[in-house]
């Protein structure tokens, strides 16, 4: 990955866990930031992935969670913590298919299995910090490319 | 897009999919570049889904915003499911036409393959 120079633009948005009615409106918020700083679009796609990936697995199994978005000149980092109760075999997690929702979470739609397989596959850097009981903390870089001219930060 | 022969504009989708058009009445003349069908989110966004359309047996508000992150181009509720005010305000503002079929999840998207919509699929090794 590029070295990380000064940010140009940082946002931290809350994540509350369980509350289904908004799930999903800090990654609409954090597409439409990155929509308008000018990046293109499938740059913004790929980040929105993973911004969504990372914020409903918060809802689902975290704590309170903080999705902080960095825009550097050469990277857009998104930074997901939660004080949930963590995953225990991470390999296992980052496995396509192995999902630990519940039956009513899964009638939702959620539970594929997907979540984190999904942010590797958008990514272009994933590291996940966890274990039981100490929550989690993701950490997503995506090579930023300008869409031709400058970026309205 | 209208040089994809696989593109097809919604009110043909809407005609082959008997559908009644509950948001995007004024988006019929746009293009849809493939298909895809699921009733799991993570699967929902997983592959090139930019511009296709989402046929979909989910019916709830994260439907609309899963298919606003994919950057899909519209919604197909299938079994005649409709959606609730709620989804629709929020197709509404982000201007994402939904539409709801009589099918099933199967008929639909056999409908609209045979057709000529293709899936998502770019290549499929053996």
């Amino acid at each position: 990955m590029p070295a990380r120079d000064n940010p140009q633009l940082s946002k931290r948005f809350k994540i509350e866990p369980r509350d289904f009615l908004r799930a999903g409106e800090v990654s609409l918020q954090v597409q439409r930031t990155l929509k308008n700083i000018g990046f293109e679009e499938e740059l913004v796609r790929r980040a929105a992935i993973c911004a969504y990936e990372a914020e409903m697995n918060v809802v689902l199994h975290g704590g309170d969670g903080i999705l902080t978005l960095t825009v550097h000149s050469e990277e857009i980092v998104l930074d997901v913590t939660d004080d949930g109760p963590g995953i225990e075999d991470i390999d296992l997690a980052l496995k396509e298919g192995y999902s630990t929702a519940t039956p009513e979470q899964r009638e939702m739609g959620f539970g594929a299995g997907m979540g984190l397989p999904n942010i590797k596959e958008n990514a272009d850097s994933f590291e996940v910090k966890s274990g039981k009981g100490s929550g989690t903390h993701l950490m997503i870089g995506l090579k930023a490319r300008k869409n031709g001219g400058e970026l309205n930060v | 897009m209208e040089s994809n022969k696989s593109a097809m504009k919604l009110a043909d989708i809407k005609e082959i999919l008997r559908a009644k058009v509950i948001v995007g009445h004024e988006d019929l003349d746009q293009y849809v570049t493939a298909g895809t069908g699921s009733d799991l989110m993570s699967d929902i966004l997983r592959g090139p889904t930019n511009g296709a359309v989402l046929l979909t047996g989910l019916n709830n508000i994260q439907v609309i915003r899963t298919a606003v992150i994919a950057g899909l181009k519209a919604v197909v509720l299938v079994r005649g499911k409709q959606p609730s005010p709620e989804m629709i305000e929020h197709a509404l503002e982000h201007k994402l036409p939904l539409l709801s079929t009589p099918f099933t999840m199967y008929s639909s998207c056999g409908r609209l393959f045979s057709k000529g919509l293709r899936g998502i699929e770019q290549k499929v090794s053996r």
